[in-house]
């Protein structure tokens, strides 16, 4: 029997075949930390144990949590994580340049094959490039720090194909949202969840890493699609060197735990209503809720592609009064584009207010938070209760599309309504 | 067998949002720790007791890859976890800092102020409140030596300081 995609990669960091089910020990080709699992977290236990880094051209340290500083605590983690990367010499430190899912692949360290762990739970975005990547914490990433290895129990794959193309005004953000509800919050059982399918082959990169991502809220591993030329040309793009995709392929007789199929064309833009994204439906079910903030941001939801969507729809048109749009775009490279070409004036001519670009208020950490009762519709993965502020908060997950949609009504709004009528 | 604490129950996909509020993430893990399930059950940081047990469904721990999750559980002294199943980070976050985190398809037979214990190795959970015994999957040795000896960091420094023994 032939091998799936995950079992080659890791096949290849332990150096022998291997089978579901096995527990096996890898070699880390990439560790990746930030500032609030990082160096604050795992230089007291290297200490502790008097070790030092393996291989400090093997680590990326990215700030992205509490930058920029919002207070004494904040800035002292800061410190922290600077002073850190100095003393131990890591030569791949990018302070205050985005969420580090983003900037890992656009920096070029991300290429298919590789074998990469990440001190974040949404680390599965780097599947989109054909790596198997997944998120572990800092007791275990001090581990890799010390040996350059960890273990795995190594995961089966569950294929999810779609097929067909998505219609206007929806998006890869919606696919996951509509997989939540599908699946469930565990539906992915700590398994790989590989997207197949003719709507994948044309998705771009930044939808792929949206696919990947949120493999996290369904509960695997890691998520994955196989790389192809659009996976080539953006790994080349980002200065990542010229690679063949057709190296990094399951094969044709490989096991799958099992495969969905979904028909792209028949998706509606989804909601997930509070408190989890497995709340989530069609958004007609919702559409008229009142909303105070409409939050575009976060590794999910802020890439220059979720920042195109809404300024399509933003394009000419306002913000309703009595709300707040804050646009938090991922990385200060892709802000940077996003002011080139136009998109960064769209959004503030409608009326949105920029944020600094790093995780800000998805996890509750930086600015842009909910007071008690507030109701806000975001563009980010989560919404647990308490999550993004006060605990009586009410947070809707939905599209870049959506959320930029339901800001300009001043109510959850379906996104189609505004894009089939010029403004 | 663990000594016998009183039962703690919750429901399934209880995250990490919950367990360690985002809001308390700067702060030391005694503070962090004061309003660990807060939004779920308000009095569960106050009057937890030492060596009680968290008893949960299905997906305990899904989320964030942040340890405060399972330290916060640790600084409050609960002394072991019973669950249908576990998001996949917090499980290994859990054993590595000493949290003993196990799997039963039978917790709701638990009800909440149960007084329970648990034996590991053998894979057995006793109702003490209520006179039965059923099965949990048991963990290997190795992980629950590594547990009790505190989680991987001292486990490690043991098995180093032993090594310098037997080669001095």
């Amino acid at each position: 029997m032939g091998a799936t995609l995950a079992e080659k990669i890791i096949a290849r960091a332990t150096g022998r075949s291997v089978r579901p089910g096995e527990i096996v020990t890898c070699k880390v080709d990439l560790a990746m930390m930030h500032d609030s699992g990082g160096p604050r977290r795992v230089k007291p236990i290297l200490e502790r144990l008097g070790a030092k880094v393996w291989d400090t051209d093997k680590i990326v340290v990215i700030s992205d949590h509490y930058v920029p500083a919002t207070d004494a605590d904040s800035a002292a983690i800061l410190e922290l994580t600077r002073k850190w990367v100095s003393d131990n010499a890591v030569a791949r430190f990018y302070d205050m340049q985005g969420i580090c899912h983003v900037v890992l692949p656009e920096r070029g360290h991300l290429r298919p094959g590789l074998f990469v762990v990440g001190g974040d739970s949404h680390s599965p975005t780097g599947g989109a490039f054909g790596c198997f990547m997944f998120g572990i914490g800092a007791t275990e990433m001090a581990g890799v720090l010390v040996t350059g290895e960890t273990w795995l129990r190594v995961p089966e794959t569950i294929r999810i194909d779609w097929s067909g193309q998505l219609g206007p005004g929806v998006c890869a953000k919606d696919v996951m949202l509509a997989l939540c509800a599908r699946l469930g919050m565990d539906g992915g059982d700590y398994q790989v969840i590989q997207y197949t399918g003719s709507l994948i082959a044309r998705l771009p990169m930044q939808e792929r890493m949206t696919l990947c991502n949120m493999a996290t809220e369904l509960g695997a591993q890691t998520g994955l699609i196989a790389p192809d030329p659009i996976t080539a040309s953006a790994v080349a793009a980002a200065g990542g060197g010229t690679i063949d995709p057709a190296e990094w392929q399951g094969d044709d007789d490989a096991h799958y735990r099992e495969t969905l199929a979904f028909a792209a064309a028949e998706l509606a833009p989804q909601v997930a209503l509070p408190h989890s994204p497995a709340n989530a439906g069609p958004v007609d079910a919702v559409s008229g809720e009142r909303i105070d903030l409409a939050y575009i941001g976060s590794c999910t939801g802020a890439k220059l592609a979720d920042l195109r969507m809404a300024a399509e729809v933003l394009k000419g048109r306002e913000v309703a009064k009595g709300v707040r749009l804050l646009v938090a775009p991922a990385s200060r490279r892709e802000t940077a584009t996003a002011a080139s070409e136009g998109t960064l004036a769209t959004l503030i001519d409608a009326g949105a207010v920029m944020m600094p670009s790093g995780c800000g208020a998805c996890a509750g950490y930086g600015f842009g938070v909910l007071a008690e009762n507030e109701i806000c519709i975001s563009s980010t993965a989560r919404n647990s209760r308490g999550r993004m502020g006060a605990r009586t908060a009410q947070v809707y997950l939905a599209s870049p599309y959506t959320v930029a949609a339901s800001a300009v009504a001043g109510r959850i709004s379906d996104p189609r309504e505004l894009m089939g009528e010029s403004a | 067998m663990t000594q016998a604490g009183k039962a703690w129950v919750f429901g399934s996909n209880i995250g990490t949002d919950q367990l360690a509020p985002g809001l308390y993430m700067k702060r030391p893990i005694d503070e962090m720790a004061r309003h660990c399930l807060e939004d779920v059950d308000p009095r569960f940081a106050a009057e937890v007791e030492r060596g009680d047990v968290v008893v949960a469904g299905r997906n305990f721990g899904m989320g964030s890859s942040r340890e405060q999750a399972a330290q916060a559980l640790i600084h409050l002294g609960i002394s072991a976890v019973l669950a249908n199943s576990y998001g996949g980070i917090f499980y290994r976050n859990a054993l590595n800092l000493g949290l003993m985190v196990l799997i039963s398809p039978d917790t709701d037979k638990l009800h909440a102020g149960d007084r329970i214990a648990v034996d590991p190795e053998r894979g057995i959970v006793r109702n003490l409140t209520r006179d039965e015994t059923w099965a949990c999957e048991p963990l290997p040795a190795h992980l629950t030596d590594m547990v009790r000896a505190g989680g991987l960091v001292p486990y490690l420094e043991r098995k180093l300081a032993h090594n310098k023994d037997q080669s001095s």
